[in-house]
C-alpha cells in the first residue's frame, strides 16, 4: 500500500492525501486514498473494511430467527427492510403463507425507514456542503419517525421488528393515528427542505453538472436505488418484482436522465413524497387478522439455493442463502447495495474539486457498515 | 452628543501635570493597550457567546443554557479550558513558524481594532489615512493562516491556507473598492471624518444606489475576508476537518478562534462606520421630536447596535447558506464582484462632481 501512494507521488507530482478513516464526511469509517492535482482530484481510491465483523460468517453458525438481529447492524438506516429480506426469503423457502395483515404493516414500516433514512441523507449532505442548518432540521423530523418506532417496536434505529413468518409482536394502538400525523406534518414540512437546500442558489451551483454519472456506466457498475435512478435506470425492486404489499399500492418510480449530484439529491427527495404516498393508501386499511404466522420452533430450511431482493433507501439489497436443511444457513451472502455505489466513486469524482468529491461522496449516501459487514 | 474629547484631554493633562511628557506618553500608552485588550477579551467572549445563540436560534436549538443564567458564562468555562488545555507538539512541524502564526493572526486584528471611532472623541488613534491603514491592517492576518498552514507539516492545513491565500488576496480588492466608493463621497479617509460627513445622513442613504451597491459588496467581500460564513473555505469542517488551524491546540488555537471573530467584528465596524452613520444617532428629516430623542442615545450604543446589526446578518448567511467552492468563490470575485466595483466606483465619482448626492 504505502509504495503504491510513493509511486503515485513520484511518477505524476500528485499530492496525496487521506481522507478517513476518521474524516467528518465520510459518514463512518471509510477510508479514501485521494490524489490530488492542486484542488483537482486525479484519483480516488476507496479502502474498506475498517468495520468489518464478519457478519457473512457470524450467519453460518445461528439459527434463521437469530440472523434478524444480525442484519440490522449492517445498513443500520434502513434496518427494518433489511430484515423483511431476511424473513421474505425464509418464508418463501419454507413456502409460508403470509397474510396481508403482516404485509401492509411490513411496508408501512419499509416505507417509515425509507423516509428516515432519506431525513438523514438530507441532513447530512447539506452538511457536507457547509449548510450545518440543515443537519438539525433533518434531524428533527427524523425524531419523529424514530418515535413511532420506539412505540411500536420498542426500539428506535435497530428496531428488530420482523421474524420469520410475521412480526414480533402487533401495532402499537396507537400506531395509526401517529402515522397519520406524521405524514400530515411532514407534508408541510417538506417544502422546507426545498426552501432551504434545494432552492438555494449556491447549493445548486455547487450540485448540477458535478459528478455526472451516466446510464451505461449505472448498469456496468451495479449502481442501484436512488443513484441509479436519477441516471434514468429503472431498478426500483418495489416495481419490478413486487413484494409484501407493493403490488397493492400506486406509485411513481423517481426517475431522472441527468444522473448529477443535484439529480441523485433530488430523487430521494421525490422518494419521500413518494413513501408518504404509499403509506397513504395502506395506512387506514390495515387488514385484520394474527401479526405473525405459527412456525415450527426450529426453522430448518430444505435443502437447496434461495435468493430474495428488497429495495433498501440506498439501493437493491440481496440476500443469497444455501441451506444444507439444518437450522442455520450453509452460507449466506449479502448483496449490498452501497458496496456497488462506493465502486463508482472514482469513475465520476475524477478532474472535479475536492469540495465535489465530498458532495459527490454524500449524494451516493454511504453507509460502510454495510459494505464491510 | 457626549463627547469624550473632554476627558481624555483631562486624562492628559493631569498626567503632565504628574510626570515628565516621556512617562506620561508610556503611560497613556500602556493605559489604552491594557484597555483595548479588555475590551478585546470581552467583545470575542460575547460574540462566541451570540454566535452560539444565533446559530441555536437558526436551528431550532437552545444553545448553551447550563453555565450561568442563559448559558453566559459558558464561553468563559470555554476559554478557561483552553487555556488549561494541553498543547500537542507537533511531530517535523516548523516550530518558530508554527508557535509565530497564532500571535501575528491575533496582532493584525488587535491593530486594526486601534483605528475605529467608537464614539465621539474615542478611538486610539485618528489617522488621516484610517480606512487605508485598517484594509493595510487586517491585510496582514494572511500571513499568519499562510504560515499556520506551511508550517503545520499537515496536507490539510497547507490546502486550507492556500485555499485562504488566494481567498483573502482576491477580495481585499473588493473591500478596498467599496471603501473607496465612500472615500470618493465622503472626500476624507479619515475615519472620524468619515463619521462627521454623515451628520445630515448615512452615506448608505446618501450616496443614492452606488452606496447601497457598495455596501452590499463590502458585507460579502469582508464575509469573505474573514472566513466566515458560506465562505469558511479555508477551514472548510466536511472537507478539511479544520483547515489551516488542524494542528493548533489549547491557548494557541483560542488565538485564532479569538481573531476569527474579532476580525468579523472589526469589519462589522467598518460597515457600520463607514456606511451606516458609525455612531450617528438616527435622523429623519424635518421630525424634530424624534431626531432629539434619538440624540438622547448614548453614540457608543448607536456603533454597538449598528456592528452587532451588521454582525447578525453575517451570522445569519453563516447558518443559512452552503458553502461555495474555491472556482466559485474567485469567479464571483473576478468576474462580478470586481467589475461591478470599478463601474461603482466610476458611478460614484460622478455623482459627486456633479454633486448629485444628498
Amino acid at each position: 500500500m504505502e509504495e503504491t501512494i510513493k509511486e503515485i507521488v513520484d511518477e505524476n507530482q500528485e499530492y496525496v492525501i487521506n481522507m478517513g478513516p476518521q474524516h467528518p464526511s465520510t459518514h463512518g469509517v471509510l477510508r479514501l486514498v485521494v490524489s490530488l492535482k492542486g484542488e483537482t482530484v486525479k484519483n480516488v481510491e476507496p479502502h474498506i473494511g475498517y468495520v468489518h465483523r464478519g457478519i457473512e460468517k457470524m450467519c453460518e453458525s445461528i439459527t434463521y430467527p437469530q440472523i434478524i438481529h444480525l442484519t440490522d447492524r449492517m445498513d443500520y438506516l434502513s434496518a427494518h427492510i433489511n430484515n423483511e429480506a431476511v424473513c421474505l426469503n425464509v418464508e418463501k423457502a419454507l413456502e409460508v403463507d403470509i397474510p396481508d395483515r403482516i404485509k401492509v404493516i411490513r411496508t408501512i414500516m419499509s416505507e417509515l425507514t425509507r423516509i428516515q433514512s432519506h431525513q438523514l441523507f438530507w441532513a447530512t449532505f447539506g452538511m457536507d456542503l457547509g449548510g450545518l442548518t440543515c443537519f438539525f432540521y433533518g434531524l428533527r423530523d427524523r425524531e419523529k419517525v424514530l418515535d413511532i418506532f420506539e412505540e411500536t417496536c420498542g426500539s428506535r434505529m435497530i428496531v428488530s421488528y420482523n421474524c420469520p413468518g410475521g412480526l414480533m409482536y402487533d401495532i402499537h394502538p396507537n400506531f395509526q393515528k401517529r402515522v397519520k400525523d406524521f405524514i400530515n406534518y411532514f407534508r408541510k414540512i417538506l417544502p422546507e427542505y426545498d426552501q432551504l437546500l434545494t432552492g438555494n442558489v449556491i447549493f445548486q451551483e455547487r450540485t448540477r453538472g458535478i459528478g455526472r454519472l451516466s446510464l451505461e456506466d449505472a448498469i456496468s457498475y451495479g449502481v442501484t436505488g436512488p443513484a441509479a435512478r436519477a441516471s434514468g435506470f429503472s431498478c426500483d425492486v418495489r416495481k419490478h418484482e413486487p413484494y409484501s404489499a407493493y403490488d397493492r399500492v400506486k406509485f411513481n418510480e423517481v426517475l431522472f436522465n441527468e444522473g448529477d449530484t443535484f439529480h441523485r439529491y433530488l430523487a430521494r427527495i421525490e422518494e419521500m413524497r413518494e413513501s408518504m404516498n404509499i403509506i397513504d393508501q395502506l395506512i387506514d386499511n390495515i387488514p385484520e387478522g394474527p401479526f405473525a404466522v405459527k412456525m415450527k420452533p426450529v426453522i430448518k430450511l430444505p435443502e437447496g439455493e434461495y435468493y430474495q431482493r428488497v429495495e433498501t433507501a440506498r439501493g437493491e439489497l440481496g440476500v443469497y442463502i444455501i441451506s444444507d436443511g439444518n437450522k442455520n444457513p450453509y452460507r449466506i451472502k449479502f448483496r449490498s447495495p452501497c458496496f456497488s455505489n462506493l465502486s463508482v466513486l472514482n469513475l465520476i469524482s475524477k478532474d472535479f474539486k475536492i469540495a465535489d468529491l465530498v458532495a459527490i461522496g454524500g449524494s451516493l449516501d454511504l453507509v460502510i457498515p454495510e459494505i464491510d459487514r | 452628543m457626549f463627547d469624550f474629547a473632554p476627558l481624555t484631554r483631562w486624562i492628559d493633562s493631569s498626567l503632565h501635570n504628574a510626570m515628565s511628557p516621556f512617562w506620561t506618553t508610556v503611560v497613556e500608552m500602556l493605559i489604552i493597550g491594557v484597555l483595548i485588550l479588555i475590551f478585546y477579551a470581552l467583545v470575542g467572549l460575547f460574540l462566541v457567546y451570540a454566535e452560539r445563540k444565533v446559530c441555536a436560534f437558526m436551528q431550532n436549538r437552545l444553545g448553551p443554557n447550563r453555565v450561568g443564567p442563559f448559558g453566559v458564562f459558558q464561553t468563559i468555562a470555554d476559554l478557561i479550558k483552553l487555556l488549561l488545555v494541553e498543547l500537542v507538539p507537533i511531530k517535523n512541524a516548523d516550530k518558530f513558524l508554527f508557535n509565530l502564526a497564532p500571535f501575528i493572526v491575533i496582532t493584525a486584528s488587535f491593530m486594526a481594532i486601534a483605528a475605529i471611532p467608537f464614539a465621539k472623541g474615542l478611538h486610539a488613534i485618528d489617522l488621516n489615512i484610517g480606512v487605508f491603514y485598517v484594509i493595510a491592517v487586517s491585510a496582514m492576518g494572511v500571513i499568519g493562516i499562510l504560515l499556520a498552514g506551511w508550517s503545520s507539516n499537515n496536507k490539510y492545513s497547507l490546502i486550507g491556507a492556500m485555499r485562504s491565500g488566494a481567498q483573502i488576496v482576491s477580495y481585499e480588492l473588493s473591500v478596498g473598492l467599496s471603501l473607496i466608493t465612500i472615500v470618493v463621497l465622503a472626500g476624507s479617509m479619515q475615519l472620524s471624518v468619515i463619521v462627521e460627513a454623515q451628520s445630515t445622513g448615512w452615506f448608505i442613504f446618501k450616496g443614492h444606489i452606488p452606496a447601497f451597491i457598495a455596501f452590499i459588496i463590502f458585507l460579502i467581500s469582508s464575509t469573505a475576508e474573514t472566513n466566515h460564513g458560506p465562505f469558511d473555505l479555508a477551514e472548510a469542517e466536511s472537507e478539511l476537518t479544520a483547515g489551516y488551524h488542524t494542528e493548533y491546540s489549547g491557548i494557541k488555537f483560542a488565538f485564532f478562534f479569538l481573531a476569527e471573530y474579532m476580525n468579523m467584528f472589526i469589519v462589522a465596524s467598518i460597515a457600520a462606520t463607514v456606511f451606516l452613520g458609525g455612531w450617528m444617532p438616527f435622523h429623519v428629516g424635518h421630525w424634530d421630536g424624534f431626531n432629539a430623542v434619538m440624540d438622547h442615545i448614548p453614540p457608543f450604543l448607536w456603533y454597538i447596535v449598528k456592528t452587532f446589526f451588521v454582525i447578525f446578518l453575517m451570522m445569519w448567511f453563516k447558518w443559512t447558506f452552503p458553502r461555495l467552492r474555491i472556482d466559485q468563490l474567485l469567479t464571483l470575485e473576478w468576474k462580478y464582484l470586481l467589475p461591478i466595483n470599478l463601474v461603482n466606483v466610476l458611478i460614484m465619482a460622478f455623482i459627486v462632481l456633479m454633486g448629485w448626492h444628498f
